[in-house]
């Protein structure tokens, strides 16, 4: 399984039935395609559509009816639109049960750092800061290094995308969460040890005796 | 409302306006006032919208021939252009998170002198804004945002000006049609008074100035 599978299967893992997900874009996408059997969930675009659907068949396009990034999707029954007034008082107003995004760097206080790299990269913040500070429940999907470095640092050198901290990390390594302030070894990936995702972490980890496998 | 040809609604908007517009990479974009804006070859605009959409669609359009001297948006990942005008100095970009700028233009248009919200407290964003408690919670004051014009883009439009907008290209069309002092209209269809039931209409009559005539 690649990293970005593992990531996105694990992440799925987290959906329950009725809740109001909005995934970002690259791995978050991902998500959707390994939701568990049963389970159903509302996905949220935030141009305006909750009740996002799979990628229309080719020629079935509605131009008018698109993803955050101005791709063509459907909408499943029971779908609703709406106005970005709209959009964003579902997401500040706490009414989005759990985001997934993408990240730059997470560091041990469990800041996020996702919206640029000064002198780089400038693609502005879009959603995300008002997604971080008001979803209900924050999983950043991200690869654990880029460029052989960990993206799991001491404390994130990158501007902030909140001061709220988020709940989760998930890698192909890793699940980490932060109890009390502390970045915490929750799980490792199948064939990964506890030592492995230590050595690959710049970030201090807090690792519990017992640390089992991620379900995947 | 009045309707007019498409030469003279853009005629109306003079160099160095400011122009808040609907879309959302593109979706719910009056193309056809972009293209006249572009032959009319408008100069240092100010545009207010969700995004500069991509190289040659909509937004992208006024960005590829340099009609603008600032654009205050979310997002402009998607358009090169535009990072590439900002890092060389040629065009201001001001970025502010898409639900604080929705709310900026909805309190410029619903009468407010802006807004308290928690996104932003703690970052870059915050640089210059007053940080406010409420009750024990920090908010940063995000002030309003007017325009001189709002070029929108709804589905149907009947006789009168009642504007309904289509599935996901409503996004920020509604929220601009309250802000501006001027409210210009592309429609997709026309239809008569009375066929838009009153409980459907999105943005009433009395705020839309100009339709763009059809052909």
């Amino acid at each position: 399984m690649d990293a970005q599978t593992i990531i996105a299967k694990r992440i799925a893992q987290e959906l329950r039935t009725g809740m109001l997900v909005n995934l970002g874009i690259g791995i978050p996408t991902l998500v959707a395609n390994h939701l568990p059997p049963g389970v159903n969930v509302f996905f949220q675009s935030e141009n305006g559509l909750i009740g996002t659907g799979p990628v229309p068949e080719p020629g079935m396009a509605q131009p008018r009816l698109t993803d955050a990034g101005g791709k063509p999707v459907t909408a499943l029954p029971g779908a609703c639109t709406f106005d970005s007034a709209m959009s964003f008082g579902l997401i500040r107003g706490g009414h989005v049960d759990m985001t997934v995004l993408g990240g730059l760097q997470v560091d041990q206080q469990g800041m996020l750092a996702n919206w640029m790299i000064p002198g780089k990269m400038v693609p502005g913040m879009g959603g995300a800061m008002d997604l971080v500070t008001g979803a209900k429940r924050v999983v950043i999907a991200m690869q654990h290094s880029a460029k052989g470095r960990s993206k799991i640092v001491k404390l994130c050198n990158l501007p902030l995308t909140s001061v709220r901290p988020v709940d989760v990390v998930v890698t192909e390594l890793a699940v980490i969460t932060f109890p009390g302030g502390r970045a915490t070894l929750q799980e490792t990936a199948p064939g990964v040890s506890a030592q492995q995702v230590i050595d690959a972490t710049e970030a201090e980890l807090v690792v519990p005796q017992h640390v089992p496998q991620m379900p995947l | 409302m009045r309707t007019i040809p498409v030469e003279d609604a853009v005629e109306l908007i003079p160099d160095g306006a400011s122009i808040m517009m609907g879309g959302f990479m593109g979706v719910g974009t009056p193309e056809r006032v972009v293209d006249e804006l572009v032959r009319q070859g408008k100069r240092d605009l100010t545009v207010i919208a969700n995004d500069t959409a991509m190289p040659g669609v909509g937004i992208g359009k006024l960005v590829n021939a340099r009609l603008l001297r600032k654009a205050i948006v979310s997002h402009i990942g998607l358009n090169p252009e535009t990072q590439r005008q900002m890092i060389a100095g040629e065009m201001e970009v001001e970025l502010v998170p898409q639900g604080t700028l929705i709310e900026r233009i909805r309190a410029g248009g619903f009468g407010l002198g802006g807004i308290l919200t928690a996104t932003g407290v703690g970052t870059v964003v915050e640089e210059g804004k007053r940080r406010i408690d409420v009750e024990g919670k920090d908010y940063l004051l995000e002030t309003a945002l007017k325009a001189d014009f709002a070029l929108v883009q709804a589905f149907l439009v009947d006789g009168v000006g009642n504007l309904t907008y289509v599935l996901t290209a409503r996004n920020f069309n509604p929220v601009i049609a309250m802000a501006a002092s001027t409210v210009i209209v592309e429609a997709e269809h026309v239809v008569p008074t009375g066929v838009i039931p009153p409980d459907q209409v999105m943005t009433p009559a009395p705020v839309v100035d100009y339709l763009i005539a059809n052909g």
